[in-house]
């Protein structure tokens, strides 16, 4: 009995390197060509440079759509934040009427295909007669941030008793005291982490970027029109590298974040 | 109530109102002006009098499907090893797995490009090996190298579902199964698997439902032959311009979609798989 479970672990644990192997390569595939000394991304290589991490710095319309990408992320991620706390809390303190289908409601955004959001929004712009924009792309984010926002937050708030809540009121606090003393700061690292992933969705997000971005370009979209140009391929190779690094790091520290949130207790659903 | 109204107003506006917008747009005869105003089943002529589209609709649901099932196939088995053999460093050796998941999708793909391609470095590691003699270009531009992508990219999030629904499993019942006889093999086919169900069911569905309106991986490694559901609306919008006919695809697409949400959420909690975020 115990060999077969030490043979099951290792076999297992052999298994896990496997795939391990099969999500990381690509990525360090793209980390490799990114040094590589060739125009042409295929093995052999030619040698080291950094030449095009130098030229990456000198990609002005490059540049210009990681500043929009930044811009639209901010945007989309701080007003998501807001109403999707604001949801959570409605949600999680209140017993309503159409709180259940609020919920289900709410969450449609996260199965809609994006394609379909995108057209639907795009067509809705111009019904308004209003101009595609950087602004635009962030309201289509929005869409899609806010419920992920709902309920990162709601689950921190099933982490802690609404009687922390009452006790401040019954101490005399007012609602508005109470939630920006007790409960948002008690929420804070849910929030940062809803911020966080919001954020990190917006940046690389491209469907409705490609749809409502007008004239703007931001970074995924920037990337999508270089990838047709072979020789521009090895500028948006080490670009990938640098944001696969960054967005990396970024992630790590939301979830670390988002496990301290969710506190001891597992994130359960909130039905 | 003050609380939802900003939120509610908000997925109002910019949610449901576009999609009812996109539904009545589906009976114009055209694009801008006066024909965006008047009256006509064309869109709905066409897609009938057309069995290309519902097939391309139909590959699309099949491929979604496939995609489904590949993931879960390579990622039961490590979501299995995680849970009962890995000990404490689960939580991390799961996180690690995720990682590359956060990165850049667009560049993923390409990654994927430059593996598959005919200078790809998977017929450059055939060829060295011996095991070709010259570069096969099937690897790239086909449904094939669609799926791979696709299976490729949805592994790990087919992998935290069945992670959570075999944490959940009580070990007091495996041990009662081998206490009672069961084989390794017995009990877990006839507890842990069973058990895990749920798992498989959210993890089909977070698989799926995104899949089947994919359009920019079959855009760039699928090639003619690669192109979906997805790519003809894309297309009604991008080039055609033809967005009645667009708006009806994508009304077909959501209604599908919707459909399948309703069957899984008598199953699956929505909210509960989606806040693994």
């Amino acid at each position: 009995m115990a060999e077969a479970r030490v043979a099951a672990r290792w076999a297992g644990a052999g298994y896990y390197a496997l795939l391990a192997l099969f999500l990381y390569m690509p990525i360090f595939l793209l980390i490799v060509f990114s040094f590589n000394d060739s125009v042409i991304l295929a093995f052999p290589l030619k040698g080291f440079t950094l030449e095009w991490y130098h030229e990456l710095l000198q990609a002005e319309e490059l540049l210009a759509s990681i500043k929009n990408s930044l811009l639209v992320g901010f945007l989309a991620s701080a007003v998501s934040l807001a109403l999707g706390t604001l949801a959570a809390i409605a949600i999680m303190r209140f017993r309503f009427r159409g709180r259940d289908t609020f919920l289900s409601f709410a969450s449609l955004p996260l199965v809609i295909p994006y394609v379909v959001l995108g057209v639907a929004l795009l067509i809705l712009f111009s019904a308004l007669g209003i101009d595609l924009y950087l602004w635009t792309v962030a309201i289509g984010h929005v869409v899609i941030n806010v419920p992920y926002v709902m309920l990162i937050v709601a689950a921190r708030l099933a982490g802690f008793q609404a009687n922390l809540e009452e006790a401040a009121m019954d101490l005399g606090a007012t609602y508005w005291v109470t939630l920006t003393k007790v409960t948002l700061p008690l929420s804070a690292p849910a929030l940062v982490a809803a911020f966080l992933s919001s954020f990190t969705t917006s940046f690389d997000e491209f469907t409705l970027a490609f749809f409502l971005a007008g004239t703007q370009n931001t970074l995924p979209v920037y990337l999508y029109s270089q990838l047709r140009f072979p020789s521009r391929l090895p500028l948006a190779v080490s670009l990938a590298a640098v944001v696969m690094v960054v967005s990396i790091l970024i992630l790590l520290l939301s979830e670390w974040l988002r496990r301290i949130g969710a506190g001891a207790s597992k994130t359960k659903g909130i039905k | 109530m003050f609380l939802l109204s900003p939120p509610a107003l908000t997925l109002l506006v910019f949610f449901f109102v576009p999609l009812v917008i996109m539904a009545s747009y589906t009976v114009r005869e055209g694009t801008f002006g006066v024909a965006s105003r008047t009256f006509s089943l064309d869109s709905f002529r066409t897609l009938t009098e057309n069995p290309g589209f519902l097939r391309l609709l139909k590959d699309s649901m099949v491929l979604s499907l496939q995609t489904s099932f590949f993931a879960i196939l390579l990622a039961y088995p490590v979501a299995y090893f995680l849970v009962f053999h890995a000990g404490k460093r689960r939580m991390s050796l799961l996180t690690l797995l995720i990682v590359p998941a956060w990165t850049s999708y667009l560049l993923r793909i390409l990654a994927w490009k430059l593996i598959l391609g005919s200078n790809g470095v998977l017929n450059y590691t055939l060829l060295n090996l011996g095991w070709i003699d010259e570069g096969v270009p099937i690897f790239l531009y086909s449904r094939t190298a669609v799926l791979i992508t696709l299976v490729y990219v949805w592994v790990p999030f087919a992998a935290l579902p069945i992670f959570s629904s075999l944490e959940r499993i009580q070990r007091h019942l495996l041990e009662a199964a081998s206490d009672l006889g069961a084989k390794p093999w017995e009990s877990f086919l006839r507890v842990t698997l069973p058990l895990s169900f749920p798992g498989i069911l959210a993890a089909f569905f977070f698989v799926s439902i995104p899949t089947v309106g994919e359009w920019v991986t079959p855009t760039l490694v699928g090639g003619v032959d690669g192109i979906m559901y997805g790519n003809l609306i894309q297309d009604q919008f991008s080039r055609a311009l033809n967005w009645p006919m667009g708006a009806l695809l994508s009304m077909v697409l959501l209604v599908i979609v919707l459909v399948a949400v309703m069957v899984f959420n008598r199953f699956v909690n929505i909210t509960e798989v989606g806040a693994y975020g």
